[in-house]
């Protein structure tokens, strides 16, 4: 020791009182070449000449990463620390060297952290202020701020992940200095959302969809996703919950490692730890009824939650057995462990009571979880256990295993999380003062809207159908019908353009459906000519003996579609809206939708109307003009589908018969409606959802009659509920709406192919 | 002509058929006042198995033709032959039904050209009788002849329907795909499997048909479920028999695919 202290010549006070230390656990870690080399780094840094900090920053570091990465890395660093002291970037070395222990406990191999150097480096060189392309003159404000962000950062990214982030915050802000600070010090809007996107594990926006198909085809149910976050939120860590409005849950999930050898083999993937939280909730929905909660203690309640939510767990598997295997994965697996004095155990009892019936191969001998474990099976196979008989099993259990360190202060928590159940909110009721009073909904009158900006033409009345007197209002409706506002055509231009591939791919379709005219019917035994390649062929079939094709004619004939389409927006409110995942609103969407489809059959040739359609209140609703039958699909139609704007409500059934009406009187020998919408129908002064679905029911079923095939093209992927009511079979519900723009035309084409 | 053989038309042993309801009263009733019967339903849920066996609960003989967008009259109805010999007349399946008194059954009638559905309608009314123009001949249906059509409806495409003045010449009955417990017990039935692993089986169905509409067409039909049942008594694991037999065949959407691959795992251990 004697021997590496006389290498260290260095004046600092404070790296001289803990540089003893610090050698002692060095030589704990390292080999002697490695204590070697350590030393001579310390001294190097240390002639540097640039305060004690970095020494100081280097020797607390260094042992940890050298003994995580071995022992060259300690060279490495060095003559990293040696190039970056060469710059301007001095004040950046003690967060550099103190962000190295973090770099290598998270990212474990040398070639990585080599990565991370170079990331560094250039991270440095890019955010430098250039001035005429010379860029070592000015120091670059950020890196430090960087520097200490990199433990926090390199808990959530990858590499990878980090490099993104990194190389966001420098090119999205060249020229904006405080900004990019604000950036990297992960103060920005921005910044947390790169970062977001970035994260390592399963992204719920990426997979909302299939989500959204597991709970509908495995568990026949809908519900909204909330997600929140567990990246800002230090202290108290949120759960997952169901409440009214649908299921709050984490908005990114890691891969599930198993930590502890009991859990068994295998980790299991993001998407299936959200399935397996989704199954847990969706079994509380099925078969949890409510309890009040203000006759049960808390210690009381948490028990019968761990039976309930057994209880609920059990049926599921009885239903998909392999879900046991998915959660018996995620379900920690507490060890029986001595009890200290003054520490109350009872999450870690419950957690064990709860594996236990979970688990059939749990292995515990606790008297009193092996006792209930049986019970409760006992009482499960007899098929007739609801939630309340889950209330004796948790009470008695908490009273009979209590013990009285119970109620201490300090809880162990260890192995006692069990992160895919939710917190059972919705099975409580708490009965709260002024619970009986009942609170009725002021009846709102429906106002017309006053101030109308133009002279309008007389109202169309429609009438509006009630399904609970099963009669029409007569001329219930009011329907003005407008022109559309004109916007910039050159906008709808452009948005063709963006979309030429797609364009061009739709062209080909077109080509092979569009009318011909004439078109060759071969193989016939009557026909207006002689197919001479076939008749040829039969001569010679005929000549040598054989059975000749008698179907040696063909014919011509018209090969004319006779279609008229029109085709009806809703444009209410929701249409503005950006759905989770997408960086377009559903109004944009449907913009570039609607152009290229307004293309699509323009080439078809088809005659093809557009109109779109709000309504706000039953005294107005707005049937906007936005493409005739006969008009060209030219400059003024792409200026009034350029200004399309979003606002109001949806009374679908009256703007449904105002374009059937127009429909009614074109020569087609089909017709087609296609009804573009994002939502149920609904309108301010309609209380009752159902009425107006069963109003425009009534209207499709109208337009049946008159011999109109009406179509819907839904964008709201929880439609099913009434979608089918009022169109029967004849809708699409196009979850991923940012295919929209290519799924319309095809849609179209399938339909009239 | 009168080499003809019917009988090889005839169905020597039953079919299996589950009745989901009163299906075949209803049947026996419509072929005792031989009136044209139309089946509507999915693809998959026992049409033809139903005609099959009707025809040979009623001991008739069964003529199928499956129908497709490049069939003409004559394919039907019949045709001259040239040979060496001169000219031949060979019967189509339709007039060899109506001669010799069989069930016709027109497998997805609206696959074929309209023009051509247009050949059964005055057998279809109170003339029962088929005009041969060519042949210059008019053939009067046999006492036991019956016409019978198959028709999806969830083609969706307005073009693809039958025009009214044909479905108004039929008596129609809708198929759907049978209840859970029946659905079990009919695959069990038809391959063998056990009813652990048949009930294993629906369910993965009713998964898919939960789904459809959602980026799928139309939901694993209980042919497929057979399918995946035999492949599992060959000896395949029920994972990789579903795998193959019922997601890979319906969809290439990979988000339908993983739901779907994650249902099996959920239901087969």
């Amino acid at each position: 020791m004697q021997d590496a202290h006389r290498k260290l010549v260095c004046n600092f006070v404070r790296v001289q009182s803990v540089f003893d230390d610090c050698l002692a656990h060095a030589q704990m870690k390292l080999s002697d070449a490695g204590v070697d080399a350590y030393v001579d780094g310390a001294q190097v840094i240390c002639k540097m000449g640039r305060g004690e900090e970095p020494v100081l920053a280097f020797l607390e570091e260094m042992p940890l990463v050298a003994a995580q990465l071995g022992e060259n890395v300690i060279a490495e660093v060095v003559e990293f620390t040696r190039k970056l002291a060469r710059t301007p970037n001095s004040k950046s070395i003690p967060p550099f060297l103190q962000s190295l222990a973090a770099a290598a406990r998270h990212l474990e191999s040398h070639r990585l952290f080599s990565e991370y150097l170079q990331l560094v480096w250039q991270t440095m060189e890019r955010t430098s202020p250039k001035v005429h392309g010379i860029d070592s003159m000015y120091t670059s404000e950020c890196l430090p701020d960087f520097l200490k962000n990199v433990p926090f950062l390199l808990g959530q990214l990858s590499l990878g992940g980090l490099k993104n982030w990194v190389d966001y915050g420098i090119k999205g802000y060249p020229n904006d200095p405080e900004r990019q600070r604000g950036y990297f010090m992960l103060q920005s809007a921005d910044s947390r959302a790169v970062l977001q996107r970035e994260r390592h594990g399963t992204l719920l926006t990426d997979h909302e969809r299939k989500l959204d198909m597991y709970l509908r085809g495995m568990w026949g149910s809908e519900a909204v996703f909330f997600p929140y976050s567990l990246a800002f939120d230090q202290l108290r860590k949120p759960s997952p919950y169901l409440d009214d409005n649908g299921i709050h849950l984490p908005d990114v999930y890691d891969d599930f490692l198993p930590s502890s050898p009991c859990v068994g083999k295998g980790g299991v993937r993001g998407i299936d730890r959200y399935r397996a939280l989704l199954a847990h909730v969706s079994a509380h929905r099925r078969w949890t009824k409510p309890l009040m909660a203000d006759n049960f203690s808390p210690f009381q309640r948490i028990s019968i939650e761990v039976f309930e939510d057994s209880r609920v767990e059990w049926l599921a598997m009885r239903e998909y057995p392999g879900l046991r295997k998915l959660w018996c994965t995620l379900h920690p697996a507490p060890a029986e462990i001595e009890h200290e004095d003054g520490v109350s155990y009872i999450r870690h009892r419950l957690t064990m009571m709860s594996r236990a019936l979970l688990d059939p191969g749990h292995g515990y001998t606790h008297p009193l979880i092996i006792k209930y474990a049986g019970q409760f099976h006992a009482l499960m196979e007899t098929g007739n256990a609801d939630t309340k008989s889950m209330i004796d099993l948790g009470v008695h259990f908490i009273s009979e295993s209590r013990l009285r360190s119970d109620s201490s202060a300090k809880v162990y928590f260890d192995q006692t999380e069990i992160d895919y159940r939710d917190d059972n909110r919705l099975m409580w009721r708490f009965f709260e003062d002024g619970d009986e009073e009942v609170y009725e909904a002021r009846p709102r009158k429906a106002q017309p809207d006053e101030q109308s900006e133009e002279a309008k033409m007389p109202p169309r009345l429609y009438p509006e159908w009630d399904y609970m007197a099963q009669h029409y209002h007569p001329d219930w409706v009011s329907l003005y019908e407008h022109l559309h506002p004109s916007g910039n055509a050159a906008y709808i231009d452009q948005l063709l353009a963006k979309h030429s591939a797609l364009a061009k791919k739709l062209k080909r379709i077109i080509d092979m459906l569009k009318p011909q005219q004439k078109v060759r019917v071969r193989y016939q035994e009557e026909g207006s000519e002689l197919d001479l390649d076939v008749a040829i062929r039969s001569l010679i079939d005929f000549k040598s003996g054989t059975q000749p094709d008698p179907r040696i004619n063909m014919s011509h004939k018209n090969d004319g579609r006779s279609i008229a389409v029109s085709l009806l927006l809703d444009l209410s409110a929701s249409l503005a809206d950006i759905p989770a995942g997408c960086t377009q609103s559903k109004l944009e969407l449907s913009q570039e939708a609607v152009s290229l489809l307004g293309w699509a059959v323009d080439q078809m040739g088809d005659p093809f109307a557009i109109g779109g359609f709000h309504s706000d209140t039953r005294h107005e609703v707005r049937y906007l003009h936005i493409k005739g039958y006969k008009e060209p699909w030219g400059d003024e139609v792409k200026a009034r589908l350029a200004a399309m704007d979003a606002g109001f409500s949806t009374r679908m059934g009256a703007a449904l018969r105002h374009a059937g009406h127009y429909l009614s009187h074109q020569q087609a020998d089909k017709k087609l409606l296609l009804v573009l919408t994002d939502g149920e129908p609904a309108d301010i002064d309609s209380r009752d959802p159902q009425h107006l679905i069963e109003d425009s029911r009534m209207a499709v079923r109208e337009l049946d009659q008159q011999g109109i095939y009406t179509y819907c093209i839904n964008l709201d992927p929880r439609a099913d509920s009434y979608v089918a009511d009022i169109f029967g079979k004849r809708y699409a519900v196009i979850d991923n709406i940012q295919r929209l723009p290519e799924r319309l035309p095809q849609l179209f084409m399938a339909l009239t192919r | 002509m009168s080499t003809f053989d019917i009988a090889q038309y005839k169905i020597s042993a039953e079919p299996f058929y589950q009745a989901l309801g009163n299906e075949v009263a209803l049947y026996e009733a419509a072929y005792a006042a031989r009136l044209p019967v139309m089946l509507k339903g999915p693809t998959g849920c026992g049409k033809s198995r139903f005609v099959e066996h009707m025809a040979w609960k009623l001991n008739k003989p069964l003529i199928t033709v499956a129908c497709n967008e490049d069939m003409t009259a004559s394919d039907l109805v019949g045709r001259y032959l040239l040979d060496a010999n001169g000219t031949r007349w060979l019967d189509g399946p339709l007039t060899l039904a109506a001669r010799h008194g069989a069930i016709c059954y027109l497998d997805e009638v609206v696959e074929a050209r309209q023009d051509t559905t247009v050949v059964i309608h005055p057998l279809t009314d109170h003339r029962r009788t088929l005009p041969l123009d060519k042949k210059g001949e008019l053939v009067a249906a046999h006492a036991d002849f019956q016409l019978v059509i198959s028709y999806n409806p969830g083609y969706q495409s307005l073009m693809k329907d039958l025009k009214q003045s044909t479905k108004q010449r039929f008596a129609a009955m809708e198929f759907d795909y049978p209840s859970a417990e029946l659905e079990a017990s009919i695959v069990c039935r038809e391959s063998g499997i056990d009813s652990v692993t048949a009930g294993r089986l629906v369910q993965i169905g009713v998964v898919a048909r939960n789904l459809k509409g959602h980026g799928l067409d139309e939901g694993i039909s209980t042919r497929l479920l057979v399918y995946a049942a035999t492949l599992i008594n060959r000896g395949i694991a029920p994972n990789d028999a579903c795998r193959m037999a019922l997601v890979r065949p319906i969809t290439d959407d990979a988000d339908i695919r993983d739901t779907l691959d994650h249902a099996i795992d959920a239901v087969f251990i």
